[in-house]
């Protein structure tokens, strides 16, 4: 069965998104894309060392593979707009990750400026995929601003906390008409499972991937967790009952009346 | 509101009766807890926390990689200046040294910018004395126009300034601070510091706001070890940085941790911080600052430098000296002190990479 995610055009067949911060080594990215199947690879451009020949992450990145150059360490709307357009110039491509932290405690996101920066640069042709804190209002605003995704925060980047913000991602599935993906705080396979079976259209990850004993295997666990969720949600799983179903149910009479 | 009001709540607060007071269970208590207050953390800085130190650097680590990854930035300092005007017992530059004097010209400084920018760093830090006559913030801010060009962050260590020129040298493409207030002891400092603009300790304290208030990028402070008693230092050190980081919680805060070290004059160290001890700061502010950057410079050996890697540093200079034009000029002035550890960019990168690490040679880009 066909099951592509479409983002600016792109057909995805993975649903997982990965990171390349944090790794002992660059050299481990590319056993990483291969083992986890991710098509989609996240890299803040503030790292991107263009004029070394042994320290440039991109080296590690194959082509086929989306790149998806993020804001990281932009402050408000202007940097992040910054910051993208110099990421195209530099031949990273039209998507972008709009990162915004003015919280250096908690690194949680700025909605505000998010909106203003996903705006701008969605009016001028970039795909935009915006990092933001789950909030229905804010993610309705990305939207009307030209996002073609919307990534909610599951816990505080960094913190492997799995999906706290559950009932908050859970309306933005129901309710936001783009593909909503998963992006921060999941931190064991089983999490990003979950986000899939509840509908979530792909999962971003690095720090668990990045922080575990050995990543690479941690990588292909999570290739296979994302697919096993989406599938269990595009079967449909039967609803959970909290008690057993009666035998003689209340309403049974009616049933009897009827043959009558 | 200023860090002083913070630190007279502490300036005559009995350290010693505190850590008698203090038992293995409350340590233990204090490592596992998630968010630490102030007094927590001078519990970690206790003489009986010494003993729970393998511990607490279990946690650092994993909290370390948690939030860097198993990476370390590097970067090397380019001194501009000696000219100083300032009598600081400890330090070279003081101006009752004979030394020799020098101010790099901005020829000079983009040979020298060209020379590192071929090692691959992409992070610099410029010094200079305290000499507003000679290095100037005009000729501070025509520096940093130059280096701009060879280096994606361009980071200060200068006298302190008004909020206003460090908003200026933002403009010019400065992205981070470094000042040390070198000793909290009000009245130490009076005493280490003969004569000088630096002899102001409040005008020195509330520099690194200053900076937060001009939007400065990364904020590093710290103490010189060596001057006053290192578990009251460190004490206000972490205080000092916890209490910028929750007022411009858009400016990054680090702290740096110095060792005192042989230069020219007479100054000897009241209490030398040994290893454990600095290994015990560099944990215990990391339980107790998890995100905030940790930078250990070359004033430490290679041993001890390669061994603490695991335990919180995030940040670490490569290659330095502390001469002025000493990255290229061949007559070597006097440093500002002795460096321990010599080795160069390459050297370092490939001592990084063999204990399992990520050499990060570029993390930010000048917008």
């Amino acid at each position: 069965m066909e099951d592509q995610l479409v983002i600016g055009g792109r057909a995805l067949d993975s649903r997982l998104f990965v990171g390349t911060g944090k790794y002992s080594s660059d050299a481990l990215i590319p056993e990483v894309l291969e083992k986890s199947g991710a098509q989609v690879i996240t890299v803040a451009l503030r790292r991107i060392d263009f004029e070394s020949e042994t320290d440039n992450v991109l080296q590690y990145i194959p082509k086929d593979v989306q790149l998806l150059p993020n804001t990281s360490g932009a402050r408000n709307a202007q940097e992040a707009v910054r910051i993208a357009r110099l990421a195209r110039a530099a031949g990273c491509g039209n998507w972008i990750k709009i990162e915004v932290i003015s919280d250096n405690k908690y690194l949680l996101p700025d909605g505000y400026e998010t909106i203003k920066a996903t705006e701008t640069l969605a009016s001028e042709g970039f795909v935009v995929l915006p990092y933001i804190s789950p909030d229905l209002m804010v993610a309705k605003s990305l939207v009307e601003a030209g996002a073609a995704a919307v990534m909610p925060l599951g816990a505080p980047i960094g913190t492997n906390r799995g999906l706290k913000t559950k009932e908050l991602i859970r309306i933005l599935i129901d309710e936001i008409p783009l593909p909503i993906v998963v992006d921060a705080g999941i931190g064991k396979p089983s999490d990003a499972c979950q986000a899939m079976e509840m509908g979530a259209a792909a999962c971003l990850l690095n720090t668990a991937i990045a922080s575990a004993n050995a990543p690479i295997l941690m990588a292909e666990a999570f290739g296979r967790a994302v697919k096993a969720g989406r599938q269990a949600y595009l079967a449909g799983p039967g609803a959970a009952e909290a008690y057993a179903q009666a035998s003689s149910p209340l309403t049974g009479f009616l049933e009897a009346m009827n043959d009558e | 509101m200023s860090f002083y009001d913070e630190y007279l709540v502490y300036k005559d607060f009995n350290f010693n009766r505190f850590f008698e007071g203090i038992t293995d269970d409350r340590i233990r208590a204090v490592i596992r807890k998630g968010k630490l207050t102030a007094r927590d953390f001078l519990t970690l800085l206790s003489p009986m926390a010494e003993k729970h130190l393998e511990e607490m650097a279990q946690q650092a680590h994993k909290v370390t990689v948690q939030h860097f990854g198993k990476t370390i930035l590097l970067y090397t300092p380019m001194y501009l200046s000696n000219y100083c005007t300032n009598r600081c017992l400890y330090c070279g530059f003081n101006t009752a040294n004979e030394i020799l004097r020098k101010q790099l010209t901005l020829e000079e400084v983009e040979t020298e910018a060209k020379a590192i920018a071929e090692t691959g760093l992409r992070h610099i830090l410029i010094l200079t004395g305290d000499a507003r006559n000679m290095a100037s913030p005009d000729y501070i801010e025509d520096c940093v126009k130059v280096l701009t060009q060879y280096f994606t962050s361009v980071s200060i260590e200068v006298y302190a300034m008004e909020q206003e020129e460090y908003a200026r040298l933002i403009q010019a493409g400065v992205d981070a601070l470094t000042i040390y207030q070198e000793t909290y002891n009000e009245g130490l400092y009076d005493k280490v510091h003969l004569r000088g603009p630096k002899k102001d300790y409040r005008y020195r304290l509330d520099a690194p706001e200053r900076a937060c208030k001009a939007a400065m990028r990364s904020v590093n402070i710290g103490a010189l070890l060596g001057l006053d008693e290192w578990r009251k230092e460190a004490f206000f050190t972490g205080l000092h940085a916890n209490y910028l980081q929750d007022r411009y919680t858009d400016t990054e805060i680090s702290i740096s941790l110095p060792r005192l070290r042989p230069h020219e004059g007479s100054f000897q160290p009241k209490d030398i911080a040994n290893d454990t001890h600095m290994v015990q700061m560099m944990v215990a502010f990391r339980l107790f600052m998890p995100r905030a950057g940790i930078t250990i410079s070359t004033r430490e050996h290679a041993r001890f430098r390669d061994n603490v890697m695991r335990l919180g540093v995030t940040k670490m200079s490569a290659g330095s000296t502390t001469v002025v034009g000493g990255h290229t000029q061949q007559e070597k002035h006097t440093g500002q002190f002795e460096i321990s550890d010599e080795r160069n960019v390459v050297q370092m990168r490939e001592a990084i990479l063999g204990l399992g690490y990520q050499p990060v040679f570029k993390d930010w880009q000048t917008l």
